[in-house]
């Protein structure tokens, strides 16, 4: 068993942190106080590669590994959450679907400018009445001979307003429960798309974060993403990789606060001493500090299986369960080690604090990530 | 165009401390990187590849831990790595570094070597200068922008005290080059996943063209009598005076501290 980092990913986390550390950290405090999308820092992404890390080289991509990019997910996470998770949509909710279920057709139409970052992508299961009951969906896309109609809604669509590419699900035959819902690939600019109204949000406030409107929609025939009635399952396989972005994002956040607290609980004096020389400094974020750890060995764990190709879908959900939950841990605790400066704008752990709490609800809330591992438990 | 860039690995002097009874280094612990001013030798080269064609081969002498260093460079998007890694090499100062270096270019073919203006461990900006002379080559240091004119000549611009000279060179010449005028490219993802199944070329004294007494120490004039951290100074005054005030106000200040 092999814990450290090959010599390939050692030269990508030198060049991914630096990227973070030099182009996204400077924007952060900004994309957070203005609610805005980081699309030059996209831009920047895209021209590096890393907009298509895991996609193959005959597909415009970097032919990189699913490990690779959860590491480029964290360290952007580690000073912008939105950044981080800006990738994660595009990455595993859009590309990963398209690459494991598309046709040859689709994959060529596709993945080239998604991976170059020429266009970004984002996925659409969500609803109204479907959160995490998500069998519930509404949307419905009706055959009409040479093309799709599809009506109804999605709610919460990361990357929404500005994504050129969207993995859509909706119900082909209600009658079938889950196995009548199918998955589409939906361009930006088919007659009958549209998108809604922003949601303002807690944290990553710079992730657009939108509604998607279908009215009579006319999607394409060879737009359907796999096999008729396998949306769902689509869905849930999506979900499963997704969770190791969001696990990583989480990582991300947990690993920029404890960075964060350590450098100034070492500037910080009180009673003629660092507080990072009180015991109950230590003793907190000694334990603060094995809990980012643990969760950085279940990330790299369900990534290093879901690139062997083994089962992975309890331990990305284990990985997301225990980062998230770690990630909300350490950030509400950097707070209190700041004290009141830490509870300004003025240090970055407040909104450390903010942006964590999605990763608790998003790609599954952590309630889903027990019914997962339970499931798998008890099967 | 064939492009010659020399690039050192240093220690991060930004994180690097100083020994207080010897003087020297602490290296432990220090990440090792690309001298800055080769970083940015690097991206000239790279530029002129992307806006005029070039083949850009990377050189450096130094241990066999070097060799992750010019997989950065490959993976920036260098053609061709070597590394001088030998014994003999061993103890070499500016001089005998820099003539090891002439060796390799001689069995090379180029039209135009790049060098950092200077490494950030010894900060002399010798070895870019000499290896010109080795090689009886033009050179222009403190190199801001380059560019290849239509008649094939370089125009280089080189930056003074008091502005930049814009220059012309016909034929082979050296460059040497500040990183501040030449932000350097990340590594591509790509290029990452390609460095590592690229050859980095390591090459002993005896495949350049050199003799052997003049290289490392034997061939080292320098001898380090000491070395010692720099004490820091007060900041001085500025006194805006005319010339007899300014007699006045030296001669008073050299009566205040005893000196006169």
């Amino acid at each position: 068993m092999d814990f450290s980092y090959s010599k390939t990913e050692q030269l990508f986390l030198q060049m991914v942190r630096s990227f973070a550390e030099n182009e996204v950290k400077p924007l952060a405090a900004e994309v957070d106080e203005q609610e805005r999308f980081p699309i030059e820092t996209v831009q920047k992404m895209g021209k590096l590669g890393m907009m298509g890390i895991p996609v193959p080289k005959q597909y415009g991509g970097a032919g990189g590994t699913v490990q690779m990019y959860i590491m480029a997910v964290e360290e952007l996470s580690r000073v912008c959450a939105t950044t981080g998770v800006v990738l994660s949509a595009h990455t595993s909710l859009c590309i990963a679907p398209i690459l494991e279920n598309g046709t040859e057709e689709q994959k060529m139409k596709y993945l080239p400018k998604l991976a170059s970052g020429e266009w970004i992508g984002a996925f659409g299961l969500t609803e109204p009445n479907a959160g995490t009951d998500a069998a519930m969906q509404q949307t419905t896309a009706v055959d009409a001979g040479d093309h799709w109609v599809l009506n109804g809604s999605k709610i919460f669509i990361t990357n929404a307003s500005y994504a050129n590419v969207f993995i859509v699900m909706a119900m082909t035959d209600k009658s079938l429960g889950t196995k009548g819902i199918s998955a589409f690939i939906v361009e930006k600019g088919m007659p009958g798309f549209s998108i809604g109204k922003k949601e303002l949000k807690m944290g990553i406030r710079g992730s657009a974060t939108c509604e998607l409107i279908f009215e009579n929609c006319i999607v394409p025939k060879e737009n359907l993403l796999g096999p008729l009635g396998k949306g769902f399952s689509i869905a849930m396989k999506t979900l499963d990789g997704g969770r190791i972005g969001i696990a990583s994002q989480a990582l991300g956040i947990a690993q920029g606060a404890m960075d964060e607290t350590v450098k100034y609980t070492k500037e910080r004096k009180q009673f003629g001493r660092a507080i990072a020389k009180f015991q109950n400094t230590q003793f907190q974020m000694a334990d603060l500090k094995t809990k980012v750890e643990a969760a950085r060995l279940l990330v790299r764990s369900a990534a290093w299986k879901k690139d062997m190709g083994l089962p992975y879908s309890a331990d990305a959900a284990m990985a997301k369960l225990f980062a998230a939950e770690t990630a909300m841990e350490v950030t509400t605790k950097a707070v209190q080690f700041h004290g009141g400066y830490g509870y300004t704008r003025e240090y970055p752990v407040e909104r450390m604090m903010r942006d964590a709490k999605i990763t608790e609800i998003y790609e599954g809330t952590s309630e889903v990530q027990r019914m997962v591992i339970a499931g798998h438990l008890f099967k | 165009m064939n492009i010659i860039v020399c690039v050192k690995q240093v220690p991060d002097t930004t994180v690097v401390k100083i020994d207080p009874v010897k003087g020297t280094l602490i290296r432990e612990g220090v990440p090792s990187i690309m001298n800055p001013d080769d970083k940015g030798g690097l991206e000239l080269a790279l530029r002129l590849k992307d806006q005029f064609g070039a083949n850009v081969t990377v050189i450096s002498m130094g241990p066999p831990q070097a060799d992750v260093m010019l997989r950065e460079a490959l993976a920036m998007g260098a053609d061709r790595a070597i590394l001088l890694s030998d014994r003999k090499f061993a103890g070499a100062d500016t001089l005998a570094t820099s003539y090891a270096l002439s060796g390799l270019c001689r069995v090379l073919d180029y039209d135009l070597i790049i060098a950092g203006r200077q490494a950030i461990d010894g900060d002399t900006a010798q070895v870019g200068p000499e290896l010109a002379e080795h090689l009886d080559l033009p050179q222009i240091t403190y190199v801001a922008d380059a560019k290849v004119l239509d008649n094939g000549h370089l125009q280089v611009d080189k930056e003074n005290e008091d502005g930049i000279q814009v220059l012309e060179v016909e034929g082979k010449c050296l460059l040497t080059v500040l990183a501040s005028a030449f932000d350097a490219r990340y590594m591509s993802v790509s290029g990452i996943m390609e460095a590592y199944d690229k050859e980095v070329e390591v090459w002993s004294a005896d495949k350049i063209d050199v003799e052997e007494g003049k290289l490392g120490l034997a061939g080292s004039p320098t001898k380090v009598f000491k070395s010692f951290p720099k004490a820091m100074k007060a900041p001085g005054e500025v006194h805006e005076v005319t010339p007899e005030e300014a007699v006045e106000l030296i001669v008073n200040q050299l009566k205040v501290k005893h000196i006169i």
